[in-house]
């Protein structure tokens, strides 16, 4: 017997998309000059034209960010700072369905992640930062502490509005007026949330969003009127930004890229385990920094593991974004199928096994489906290089301490899974993982109070939590 | 006046708990503040940087997995040996630099204070900089400083001890291992704790001291894949944006202090976070 699902789509009719839109500096929506479409990525619909930010508008963004540091932003007590903090996250609360229905349409995750998951995360980042605003000093940094004055804000496309949360809440509530930009593909929420900085009458210029691509970032970066860069993207593109502002007073936080273990031991609850690894990998479509990318299997239970997970991965549904019932959605844009279709490639000519879980993919759109890479050595390219898609490299071991130089065997650090049913191994595996954030018996769980952020190659700096407030004050100790 | 000759001694880098001479056979000539040759200290190469990068890569496990109890008291045993040593750094500090004794006294008294300080801060550090997180669900999450690997440190050209101490211990407080490069015009003080160290019980490797030129070294320090942070405070400022660009390549974490601080400690230190659920 099997059991057929019947469509489930969430209505999109809670959304109104513009044919056209601006940036929005100093509190208004100003004209662009020049347009590129953005597209759903599920049915290359066009959904609306976004304007590409050039030197004059990011001059202006600036300016406004600076004009609202130094006359508004600056002066206000904490607590009122706060309160339209508290005021922005009960606005992503009521218009939490329409964010998540805009984010779904541009940038094609599930409905079910983009409302469970990145609105209401989105929301409670402005929720928990809001109540820093007026208790900066008790942060841990001294009672002296200061914000930068303007910040320039560069996110990705994978977690648009979240990523958006991330960056904006604690910058404003230590005190920074900001200037954002979007990803060239996914730009809406931001867009929309720029209306919600209009309803809660946050002062003109404290946020300001120009949309625009590479070049509209590079000229936030090298922007002499901005003291401090926050990026999360690729490693490459956190090394040029690097070198970019080593030179000059600003200040920067890196959140870039990840080749996460994710390692099972052979005590894991096995079950438990499978649902962990489905989610580490498959979550979001692989486009996550910190997905769970390489699995790395102790020899006595990786065939149990593999048959189990095969079986599992041929349960995962994928199609619709907007049906409530899809499990992985579409891949962001043709160019990112195309960087994980030649991975995928790579990985087949180097010698490992490709298994592709069976389903039907839609006709129009970018769609991959979830895929696994057994046989994978250390040495493959699918191995060390950052594949940002549905895809998983297996690779196994014998000794615990071999699973751990397996795991550190990246110049990345983000994050690392264990699962085990033994604290003792756990706590020790824990110690031993050189990664900013580890899962153990979970994976992918994100919380405002909880920092985040990578060792080495994956970034400077955390995101979250006390830690993650301070890379937004002065005072801590070093220039 | 005794006719008696002086013994001299030679000043060698540190390197792995050994004092070996720089394999480049260089060496410059420091003389006194009034003009007269005191020593040829090393002037170290490419090569013993590297050697010194083993040693400390090495070192890093073993000196991380040390209780904090035992790394605070070899960090306080470093202060007992100085202490015992005084006289030799007074001496060393106001032949090279031309200060009264009276400074040379002062410089070497808060060395030794310096030390204790840090000392006590090895098990402090979780309380300090680590956090249990109050997540919205039924997650066990916490929040513990952990060290970040192998750091270089360009101390400061005076004080030469007393910058040496700022640029040795924050950074070994908390696990990680040290190259230091020493104050290039008055590395006496800095070759003389090296025999301090040998005799405190750290381990070898853990600290390794360099002398040489400062414009030579510090590109290396900057641009070697592995070092994981880098600190510049001894450098002059005109050359930070460089240094900086040299070490975004493995980015590196840069960072330059102007005081002795927990932050200073904190700023070599990575966070990490660790999620498990709670249930039955």
């Amino acid at each position: 017997m099997s059991f057929e699902y019947a469509p489930a789509p969430e209505s999109r009719s809670v959304v109104s998309i513009k044919p056209k839109y601006g940036h929005f500096i100093g509190g208004k929506f100003v004209t662009g000059a020049k347009h590129f479409p953005t597209i759903n990525p599920a049915t290359e619909e066009v959904l609306s034209h976004i304007a590409l930010a050039g030197k004059a508008e990011v001059d202006a963004a600036v300016k406004a960010a600076r004009q609202a540091y130094t006359s508004t932003w600056s002066k206000m007590a904490g607590k009122e700072r706060g309160k339209y903090l508290f005021r922005i996250a009960r606005i992503l609360q009521e218009r939490a369905r329409e964010f998540a229905v805009l984010e779904t349409l541009d940038n094609g995750k599930p409905i079910r992640e983009s409302r469970d998951v990145d609105v209401p995360l989105a929301a409670a980042h402005f929720f928990y930062h809001a109540g820093w605003a007026d208790k900066l000093e008790f942060a841990g940094l001294g009672t002296s502490t200061k914000p930068h004055g303007v910040a320039g804000q560069i996110i990705p496309w994978n977690f648009p509005l979240l990523m958006l949360a991330w960056k904006v809440a604690p910058a404003l509530a230590a005190g920074n007026t900001v200037v954002l930009k979007p990803a060239e593909s996914t730009s809406l929420t931001a867009l929309l949330f720029a209306e919600v900085c209009q309803q809660a009458e946050l002062p003109a210029g404290v946020v300001n969003i120009v949309t625009g691509d590479g070049s509209t970032g590079a000229l936030i970066v090298n922007h002499p009127g901005i003291d401090k860069i926050a990026f999360t993207g690729s490693t490459e593109v956190g090394k040029l930004i690097a070198r970019a502002v080593a030179p000059t007073h600003k200040s920067v936080t890196l959140e870039l890229g990840g080749k996460a273990a994710n390692i099972v031991f052979e005590d894991a609850a096995i079950d438990e385990a499978i649902e962990g690894i489905v989610n580490g990998i498959f979550f979001n479509q692989g486009h996550v920094c910190c997905a769970g990318s390489r699995l790395i299997l102790q020899e006595s239970v990786a065939e149990e593991v593999l048959d189990k997970l095969k079986v599992r991965m041929a349960k995962i549904r994928v199609g619709d974004p907007l049906d409530k019932n899809t499990d992985l959605g579409a891949i962001n844009s043709k160019e990112q199928l195309l960087k994980i279709r030649e991975l995928s490639a790579i990985g087949d000519s180097e010698g490992a096994q490709r298994w592709s879980a069976p389903c039907e993919l839609p006709k129009k759109g970018f769609w991959f489906a979830p895929t696994i890479f057994t046989g994978v050595t250390q040495s493959h390219r699918i191995a060390r290089e950052e594949i940002f898609g549905p895809v998983l490299s297996v690779l196994t071991f014998r000794t615990p301490q071999e699973a751990i130089d397996k795991a550190n065997n990246t110049p990345f650090g983000l994050s690392a899974g264990i699962w085990s049913e033994k604290g003792s191994r756990i706590l020790w595996a824990s110690q031993q993982l050189r990664a900013g954030v580890v899962w153990a018996n979970t994976f992918n769980k994100f919380d405002p109070t909880s920092p985040f952020g990578g060792y080495k190659e994956s970034g400077w700096g955390r995101e979250g939590g006390r830690h993650g407030l301070s890379a937004y004050l002065k005072g801590v100790g070093h220039e | 006046m005794s006719n008696r000759i002086d013994v001299k001694k030679t000043y060698k880098l540190f390197i792995n708990g050994a004092f070996p001479r720089t394999e480049s056979g260089r060496t410059y000539e420091i003389k006194s503040a009034k003009g007269v040759f005191i020593a040829n200290p090393c002037q170290a190469s490419r090569k013993d940087l590297k050697d010194a990068v083993v040693a400390a890569r090495a070192a890093q496990p073993g000196w991380n997995k040390a209780s904090a109890y035992n790394k605070g008291q070899i960090l306080y045993r470093l202060a007992e040996m100085l202490e015992g040593r005084r006289a030799q750094f007074v001496d060393e500090i106001t032949s090279v630099t031309g200060v009264t004794k009276i400074k040379a006294e002062k410089e070497v008294t808060e060395s030794v204070d310096r030390l204790v300080w840090y000392a006590g801060w090895t098990d402090k550090l979780s309380s300090l900089s680590g956090a249990l997180n109050p997540v919205a669900g039924p997650y066990y999450n916490f929040t513990i400083p952990e060290s970040m690997g192998v750091i270089a440190a360009i101390a400061p050209e005076t004080p030469s001890l007393l910058g040496l101490i700022d640029s040795i211990a924050p950074i070994i407080v908390g696990g990680n291992t040290v190259i230091v490069l020493a104050s290039t015009k008055a590395p006496l003080s800095a070759m003389s704790f090296a025999e301090v160290i040998a005799t405190s019980d750290v381990p070898a490797g853990v600290i390794n001291i360099l002398t040489g030129k400062k414009d030579e070294i510090a590109p290396w320090m900057a641009s070697h894949m592995d070092i994981d942070g880098l600190d510049i405070s001894g450098l002059a400022p005109k050359t930070h944006g460089e240094v900086r660009v040299a070490g975004a390549e493995n980015l590196k974490r840069i960072y330059s202090f102007k005081s002795a601080d927990p932050g200073r400690i904190l700023a070599f230190l990575e966070n990490k976070t660790v999620w498990h659920p709670i249930g039955l």
